[in-house]
Parts: C-alpha cells; structure tokens; sequence
C-alpha cells in the first residue's frame, strides 16, 4: 500500500518535471520564432511546403501558423491596443491597401527584394503594382466561368461571350450574391470593352449601366451563391449549366474528384493576395527575412505545385513543376496573364467606387 | 332570453374560484429593500440593453470623426447657400484642414467617412492630403488644376453634409432620399433606392410566415393540448428536436430537400406529377424563405398556443354542444375566442423574430428573399458604414415598438401568454 502510494508520488512529480522541462523548451523556440497568419486548409499546406520549411531549414527561425477570415479588423485591433502578436499576414490585396492607408503595416523596401533567378530586378520580375511599400504578392487566384463537359453537349464555350449567350447553350448561370466586383468587369469584356479600358468605362456612369445592362440580360436565368464552394456544388448537382468560380476551387474538384469540369479563361479577373508585416511587429527583422525568402523565384514557383494559383513573379513561371497530388502539369492550370483577355482587378478603383456600386447592386438584385 | 355564456364571463369564472388574496399593503422599508433587490438586474439592463441600444441611436445621428478632423471646412461650409461653387474661403479652409492632420493614416479615415456620401471621395481626399503641402494660394484655382472634381458642387454639398457632427444623412439615406448638389432633400436615383422597398418586403414576409406558422401551428398545439401523455410526449419531442438543431443545418437541410435537382423534385419527377425540364424552382426565392421561416419559427407559435390550449377544460366545449352549439360554432364562439392570448402571444413573437431574420434569408432568399437585416449586416460588417446601419436598426426598432403598442392596444399585453 504505501509503496504504490510512493510510486505514485514519483511518477507524479516525474511528470510534473518533464512538463515543466517542455515548457521551458517551447519558450526558449519561442524566442527564435515568425508567426505567418493565413487562411488556413489547404492553402496554408502550400505555404507551409513552399515557404515555412524550407526557411526554417535555412534560417533556424519556426514558422507558427494561424487561421483567421481575412478583413483587417484583427491587425486594427492589435496595432491599436499595442499588443501586437502576428508577425506576417497574408491579406487580399484590396485589405492590403485599406490597412497600409491607415497605417497598420510596416512599410517594405521593395529595393531589398531579391532579383528573379534569370537575373531581372524584382521591381520588374512581379507583376505591376504586385511589390510595393505596402505589399508583396505571393500570388495571383483568378475569377473564372466554368462548365460541366459531360452536359453541355457538343459545343463548347470558349468566350465570355457564350456565358451571357443564353440561345447558344440554354440553361442557369451561377453568379456570386454579395459583391459585383469581378462580375462587372467580366460583363463588360463580353460588352466588347478591352481589358485595359475595363475601369476607365466602369468609372463613367454610362459604363456602369452598359455593364449592368449586359447582366440584366441572364438576370432571370442566374443562380446566385455566397460560398466559394457552392459554385463547384451548383455545376455538380447539374443547377447550374455555367458558373462564375474561383480557378483554384474548380481545379481542387477536377484533380481530388475528377469532376469532368473545364475552365474558360477568356475575360479571366485576376486578384492579388499579398504578404504584408504588421505594424510593430514582434520580430520584425525576421518577418522582413521571411518576405523577402518566400516572393523569391524558386519558392513561388513550388507553391504552385500544392496549389493552382500562379506566382507572382514571371521568372517563376518556367520553374513550375507537376501537381505534388496526381503529377499533373500545372502552368496550364494557373491563373497567368496570357490565358484569354485577361483583367487584373484595381484595388483603388473598388477603394473609391465600393460603396455606391455596392448599393446600387444590391437595389439591382432586389428588383 | 337565452343564455348566452360570453368567452369574457368563463375567464371570469375561472379567477373567481381561486381564493381571494389578503391584500397586504407594503410598508416603506419593504418597497426600499424590494428595490434593493431588483437593483443587480436594472444594472444588467442599463449596461447589456440600454446602453448598447442608446449608443445605436446615438451612432445614426452623429459623425464625429469628419467634423473634428476637418473643423475649419465644416466652419467656412456652415453658411454655404449650395447655389454655386464656395467662395476661396472654403477652399482655403480644406486645404489647411488637410494640411493639418494629425497622422497620415487620418486622411485615409477621413477618406473612407466621406465616401459613404459621395463615390471617389476617398481618393481625393488621399490625393489631396498628399499633395496638400505643395499647393499655393489661390486654392480656388490650384485645388480643380490638382483634380478637377474640386470644381465639381456635389463634392462641396458632400463635404458640407460630411463634416457636420451631428446629421440626419443616414435617417435619409435609409428613407432611399439624399443631400442634393445645392444642399436640398432629393429622392436618391431610381437604379439606388433599395430600403424603402426592403423595409415593405421584411413586413411582407413576417406576415406571411406569422400566418403560415398559426395555419400551420394552430391545429398541432390543439393535437398536443388534447392527446394522450405518451403522444403528447412524442410529439413534443417531434416539435422540440429541430428547435434544439443548428440553425444553419436545418437551412441548408432545406436547400437539399428543394432545391431543383433535390429530393422533392426528384420526387415529383419519379411519380410523374412534373416532367423532367418542368422540375419546380423552390429555393433561392421568396418560396424557400418562406418555408424555411416557417419550419425555423413553428415552435415559437406552438408553444405560447399549447400553454393557453392545455388550461381549458374540454368539458367547455361539451357544454357548449349541448347547449346546441354546432361543433365549428362551438369552436368559433367558444374555444377560438379563450385561446386568443395565446394566438396573440405567439404571433407576436414570431412576427417580431421573422423581422430580424438574416441568415436564413440570405442561404436560401436568392436575390428576391433579401430582407432589411441582411442589409444592416452588409453595412455592419463588410461596408462598415455603421451610421446606416445604426439608422436601419433604429426605424426598424421603432416600427416594432409601434406594433407592439398597437398589438397591446387591441389585445392587451396584460392578456398574451408566452408559455
């Protein structure tokens, strides 16, 4: 009796020991860590792989990850009371610019960042506007339209023409409910605007109505989702014969399930999502290291292998390799500039414009 | 003269068996030490209901952050007639507010404020603020040459509305109407007017869920009142297990089951009642709104009603049939008029929570299921125009205060019975 009493007292103090031990090692990789907040599922993966490890493997730095939903209210909060914990977000590049304006990031030396690996400056290797004080892109996801092959019949859309072409492929279109953005620029591409025009005539008011004049002829045949997954859902169930998607949700459902759906890239609106450093940022120097570690050629360039958004820079794009999951090749299954008349979206002209195009839309859907 | 026994004299009836009470009057330290304990819950309310609820009122009406950003503006605006362009003064006095912005991050605040009233404010004001250092005086004239929008009346009205501190712009905004150019209430443009319409739709809606939850409810909680305890029991739990599901399982349960390729379609198509293209659009409009409301809110209407149906005595209603009543007279003249409490009670609640609904509207509403919530909760969390939303909030807030007292003018809020 007393003896297993005194077992029990030891192992007991044995354990307390070894926690307390763990403890103190998870402060102590503390001190030498880089908290990354991004949305998580499989898109952190991607970064994880591309990014995380291979800097931990060079730099001894820990990489932790966090989740949150984007929007900068979490960054506002924490600069704001002075408790600052995240070191490096990853944010749409339309939050990118609401939080740098109002002065909750740190601001970036876009001469710091490395050159491509075919020697090109960085400033000119990214894409325009995708490296500056603000931000650094990562990479660029792509808004789309998409058809199920096995029932549309034997034509085949190959422009954003066809979407809006109710008579040549009858049947319900699926758009997304809570904001135009991407909507009206596709409608206006398929209006005959060229791409480089597309928010010059979106700034005009007679350019906003010929774009919701455009809408207003599939308004009575469309299906509209809130979700980024329901699109893929809406073309799975057959409610939809076409849907606007995001290319990287479309691509999951074709290499995981081998759904038989086909992107379209004509009229393609591309978006960026960016790096940015909180400001006051815990680890600072180490976050700027990180930035710099992870926009560099060769990193992009493996994301993409875990994820079918394109790097932001174009030396990136001949380093692209297969698909980590089923070997597929991936450069024809990134969002890239050269995959029909493609719109990269102006965050300032949504920065300006949001609020009356907004209300406007949701009068439009409410009629 | 015959007898005829009026619903009023049974309720009577039944108060006057119970004894009547001593009638204690309470002494003054009573009432004080009565109080007393009431004074944690009165702290509650004033801090979690009150004060919330105040600060929503007092958000609609007040725009601090532009009046104290740009004071000399909103001072050199106050006697802007609005019938042409400002004078230098006004143009001098934006520029030296700009120039005198405590932080840099403030013009992109400012910016942002400003734009709710006015599209591309933001920007210009960014711009400005910028380039506000380098511009020389005649500012009428250096201000258009940097962009030509300072030429433009409506951003000089929006400026002068947007630098008040206090404002009725979301009152007048949330009524579809508008500051003008020359400063005058204007209708907003046809293609933007949106609540006016919303705010019918969302009483349209209660009212059509409130009717089809006590159709629906009424002969339930009469099967519930009267059964037998082992069916009673069963249904009750029937009635209970969804209340005690998510709410967003049961919404999206509701899209499986309807939506066009689902299982009732399916269905329909599989005994032949429609064919294969005719399958029955019911979900993402009015239709999927208003039966997943009805289904969300039924216990809300069930209950009150059970609680009113399960005191009356079905010896009531037998003495009414020998009397002579004919059974849909008896229930007209005799059980209808002794359930009313309840009938009200629930009706009210389900009316009052169908109002604030936005969640199921906005999964299975489509574009035509929208309600006014859905918008307050655009203008909460994605445009962050909090002064609209705090307007929406408000009216909505006063017209369900009007109905209640309207409800307990007719009823008699003493009366409703919630369960």
């Amino acid at each position: 009796m007393s003896r297993s009493l005194l077992y029990a007292g030891l192992s007991a103090a044995a354990i307390i020991g070894a926690m307390a031990v763990t403890i103190r090692l998870a402060e102590a990789a503390e001190d030498k860590s880089l908290t990354v907040v991004s949305w998580g599922g499989a898109y952190t993966k991607s970064q994880v792989e591309a990014y995380h490890k291979p800097f931990t493997a060079e730099t001894g730095i820990a990489v932790v990850n966090a989740d949150y939903n984007g929007g900068i209210a979490e960054v506002k909060a924490q600069v704001e009371s002075g408790n600052v914990v995240w070191d490096v977000v990853d944010m749409e590049v339309g939050d990118a610019l609401r939080a740098c304006d109002e002065g909750l990031l740190e601001p970036l030396d876009p001469a710091s960042f490395p050159a491509g690996d075919d020697g090109t400056p960085a400033a000119e290797d990214f894409y325009p506007d995708a490296l500056n004080e603000c931000w650094a892109t990562t990479i660029i996801f792509s808004t789309v339209f998409a058809f199920d092959d096995s029932k549309i019949g034997p034509n085949k859309p190959n422009t954003i023409g066809d979407f809006f072409d109710l008579q040549k492929f009858p049947g319900k279109r699926g758009l997304r409910k809570q904001n135009p953005k991407a909507t009206l620029e596709m409608a206006l591409i398929a209006d005959g605007v060229v791409p480089e025009d597309v928010y010059e005539v979106l700034a005009s008011p007679e350019g906003l109505d010929r774009a919701f004049a455009k809408l207003d002829t599939i308004k009575d045949s469309v299906v509209w989702w809130e979700a980024g997954s329901q699109p893929v859902q809406l073309l799975a169930d057959g409610e939809v014969a076409m849907t606007v998607v995001y290319n990287g949700r479309l691509f999951d459902a074709v290499a995981a399930e081998g759904k038989p759906f086909k992107i379209v890239w004509d009229a393609q609106v591309m978006e960026y999502d960016t790096y940015v450093v909180v400001k006051g940022a815990p680890n600072k120097e180490a976050a700027m290291a990180f930035m710099r570690f992870a926009t560099a050629t060769r990193q992009l360039a493996a994301q993409a292998s875990w994820i079918a958004y394109a790097p932001a820079r174009k030396s990136s794009l001949p380093l692209v390799g297969k698909n980590a999951a089923n070997g597929e090749d991936m450069l024809p299954n990134l969002p890239t500039p050269d995959k029909g008349r493609a719109v990269t979206v102006d965050p300032r002209f949504w920065a300006d414009h949001q609020d009356e195009i907004n209300q406007r839309w949701a009068a439009w859907l409410a009629q | 003269m015959s007898f005829r026994p009026a619903p009023r004299r049974i309720e009577e009836y039944r108060f006057d068996r119970q004894p009547p009470r001593e009638a204690a009057i309470p002494t003054a330290r009573q009432n004080r030490n009565g109080l007393l304990l009431t004074l944690p819950l009165l702290a509650f309310i004033a801090v979690f209901f009150a004060a919330p609820i105040g600060a929503m009122l007092w958000r609609s009406v007040s725009n601090p952050l532009p009046a104290s950003l740009m004071p000399r503006t909103a001072a050199a605006l106050a006697g802007w007639d609005g019938a042409t362009l400002p004078g230098e003064t006004a143009f001098a006095a934006a520029v030296e507010d700009l120039r005198a912005l405590p932080e840099r991050q403030d013009a992109a605040r400012l910016g942002a404020q400003l734009n709710f009233d006015y599209g591309g404010l933001n920007s210009l004001i960014r711009k400005t603020a910028r380039e506000a250092a380098k511009l020389t005086p005649p500012y009428a004239e250096s201000l258009p040459l940097l962009d030509r929008k300072w030429s433009d009346q409506a951003v000089w009205a929006a400026l002068a509305v947007g630098t008040q501190a206090l404002t009725a712009k979301n009152y007048l905004a949330a009524l579809d109407m508008r500051y003008g150019a020359d400063l005058g209430v204007v209708a907003a443009p046809e293609k933007e007017r949106l609540y006016l319409m919303l705010f019918g739709r969302t009483a349209w809606v209660a009212g059509l869920v409130t009717a089809l939850c006590l159709l629906l409810g009424y002969p339930l909680a009469y099967v519930l009142a009267t059964a037998g305890p082992r069916t009673a029991g069963v249904l009750m739990i029937l009635l209970l297990l969804p209340f005690w599901t998510s709410l967003l399982v049961r919404t999206t349960a509701w899209i499986a089951l309807l939506q066009s390729q689902g299982v009732v379609n399916d269905l329909m198509v599989w005994l032949g009642l429609v064919s294969e293209e005719g399958r029955v659009q019911m979900v993402y409009n009015l239709t999927g709104t208003l039966v997943a409301m009805t289904q969300i809110l039924m216990p809300f209407m069930v209950l009150p009603l059970y609680s009113v149906m399960k005191t009356i005595p079905p010896t009531y209603l037998r003495a009414a049939s020998s009397m002579g009543a004919r059974p849909l007279q008896g229930f007209a003249r005799v059980y209808l008029p002794m359930t009313m409490p309840g009938v009200a009670a629930g009706a009210l609640l389900v009316f009052i929570l169908a109002v604030g609904y936005y969640i199921t509207p906005a999964l299975v509403g489509g574009p035509g299921g929208q309600l006014i919530s859905n918008l307050i909760a655009y203008h909460m969390q994605q445009s962050l125009n909090w002064g609209l939303a705090a307007a929406l909030g408000t009216i909505l807030l006063g017209a369900v205060i009007a109905l209640y007292l309207v409800f307990n003018k007719l009823a008699g809020a003493d009366r409703l019975r919630f369960g």
